[in-house]
């Protein structure tokens, strides 16, 4: 080989001869990330600039999978396109019926709480977005979704798929987002059993296909089979969006908890399509502000499992557990914001208030 | 030591490569068992090529694999940059020695790689469990023959 044609070399002959120095200065500014990224969150900007750099490659490792996915879309057989139309009409038969129930209790749970209006629903917009990247061991349990700060998204919003609440966003860069999914170890989401109105918190178990609520006394109401929705508190999640059904409990006499394991209701190893949501501030379903507002909803909400906020009692009826939950501000904020979101004929805010209890009855 | 220059591009782009086979995604069943390729590659170069900046090579693949993994920043170019360092400091010795002691030293390698990031998972807090993660230092040292025989063929060593 030819010798000495760059140069190279020459200009720096220390190269390499002192590794020992080289590796010190590397270790010190990795120790320094590790300090700085554990401390205060100062990294933040560092991460959403590493984030973007990042999404190129991102793209490029899931192409396989999606090259994959297209080609089979493109050469799937004309009988399972027509078998699946088929299907889907019927779904959509089936949902269209249910929306109609579902738009008349809404109506008459609307009349319930005194409001003699609908409602408007508590989300306020969506935003589909495709998973690009999956890390799943038992440790952690994260998506990446092509969707980022450009698109409005933001840390600590709740991303729910078609079959229940998915998780929230974590780290968000200009044009992806990590996702923390309801079964990574270190995600806790405030539930609630539906049947029974019973509060408690569900806590992943890097196992994609199960949760656990680990806080449940021994004697406590629930039983396989039972439906778990969010409650609501915690600030991220609104109430009454389906997360997991109770798969197994377990009571032996040696622990003063039962355990329980729950399935989540979405497929978090399936699903392709998630959407991010925007929920209605004032709406009374809405994520209830956390008691830390600075942490907002972050992953590890566990404080709030031990005291119970808001002393709400449940006499909720079954079935209308599952859409409305108490909200802990139930008529204060729904009389105050919808008034303004209907111009006409209710009348002013003042005599509201006084009106409202005979009303209520009729 | 008297090449015209040093394997620069080819050192990125096995890094790259590296990375995106690290984080491509697997089936949740053999996920555990896919070799730490960014390790396999750092250690072929800094044996290849010590004066390279093989610990730069191995830190920077590691900030990789700490963003993509959203781990705490650090751990992995730490453990990445450490096993750069001891395989330079190792390379004279190690590579004139046949492929089978150069594979046990691979794996031991890899078990300080993965040691390093189990013992920060446990620094910060993060669950540290399973012993599933040490299952890839098996797999990663069954894998060195053929990478090196495959390096190996691009890029002759001296």
């Amino acid at each position: 080989m030819a010798v000495y044609t760059s140069g190279q070399n020459r200009s720096r002959p220390q190269r390499g001869s002192i590794p020992g120095l080289r590796f010190a200065l590397f270790a010190f500014l990795s120790v320094a990330l590790m300090f700085l990224d554990q401390r205060g969150g100062w990294l933040e900007r560092v991460r959403y600039g590493l984030q973007a750099a990042a999404y190129p490659l991102q793209l490029a490792m899931n192409s396989p999978s999606a090259a994959w996915n297209w080609t089979h879309r493109i050469f799937e057989a004309r009988a399972n396109l027509q078998a699946e139309n088929r299907r889907l009409r019927d779904t959509n038969r089936r949902l269209e019926l249910q929306t109609l129930r579902y738009a008349a209790l809404e109506r008459e749970n609307a009349q319930l709480r005194g409001l003699r209006r609908m409602l408007p629903g508590v989300a306020e917009q969506w935003l589909p977005g495709e998973v690009i990247g999956v890390e799943s061991s038992n440790l952690r349990q994260r998506m990446t979704i092509g969707r980022g700060a450009v698109n409005g998204v933001f840390k600590a919003q709740a991303v729910i798929s078609d079959g229940g609440l998915l998780g929230q966003t974590l780290r968000v860069g200009p044009w992806s987002t990590e996702v923390i999914l309801i079964s990574d170890p270190e995600h806790a989401v405030p539930v609630q059993i539906a049947r029974n109105g019973l509060r408690t918190i569900a806590v992943g178990t890097g196992d994609i296909s199960a949760v656990t609520l680990p806080y449940l006394p021994i004697q406590s109401d629930v039983r396989a089979g039972d439906l778990l929705v969010t409650s609501g508190l915690g600030g991220v999640f609104p109430a009454g969006y389906p997360v997991a059904k109770v798969a197994s409990v377990r009571r032996d006499g040696s622990s003063p908890l039962a355990q329980v394991q729950a399935t989540p209701l979405a497929r978090l190893d399936r699903d392709r399509l998630v959407a991010f949501v925007w929920f209605k501030a004032g709406h009374p379903a809405a994520p209830a502000p956390a008691a830390d507002a600075t942490t907002g909803g972050s992953p590890d909400a566990r404080p709030l499992a031990v005291p119970l906020p808001v002393p709400v009692p449940v006499p909720v009826p079954p079935a209308a557990a599952a859409t409305t939950e108490p909200a802990p501000t139930p008529d204060a904020t729904s009389a105050a914001t919808s008034p303004a979101a209907e111009p006409a004929p209710e009348p002013a805010p003042e005599p509201v208030a006084p009106s409202t209890t005979p009303e209520a009855p009729r | 030591m008297n090449r015209d220059s040093e394997p620069r591009g080819s050192m990125a782009l096995t890094a790259l490569v590296a990375v995106a086979l690290q984080l491509i995604p697997l089936p949740a069943l053999i996920a555990p068992a896919r070799p730490a390729f960014v390790v396999l590659a750092v250690v072929y170069w800094s044996l290849v090529a010590p004066r390279a900046g093989g610990i730069a090579l191995g830190f920077f693949s590691g900030l990789a694999i700490d963003v993509f993994r959203g781990a705490v920043l650090g751990q992995f170019s730490l453990a990445t940059s450490l096993v750069a360092y001891l395989t330079i400091r190792q390379h004279l010795m190690l590579r004139n020695k046949p492929i089978f002691e150069q594979t046990l030293f691979v794996a031991l390698m890899l078990l300080v790689w993965e040691a390093v990031a189990w013992a920060i998972d446990g620094w910060t807090g993060q669950s540290a469990a399973g012993w599933t993660r040490w299952l890839h230092i098996l797999t990663g040292a069954l894998t060195w023959p053929v990478i090196a025989v495959l390096l190996g063929r691009t890029h002759t060593p001296r």
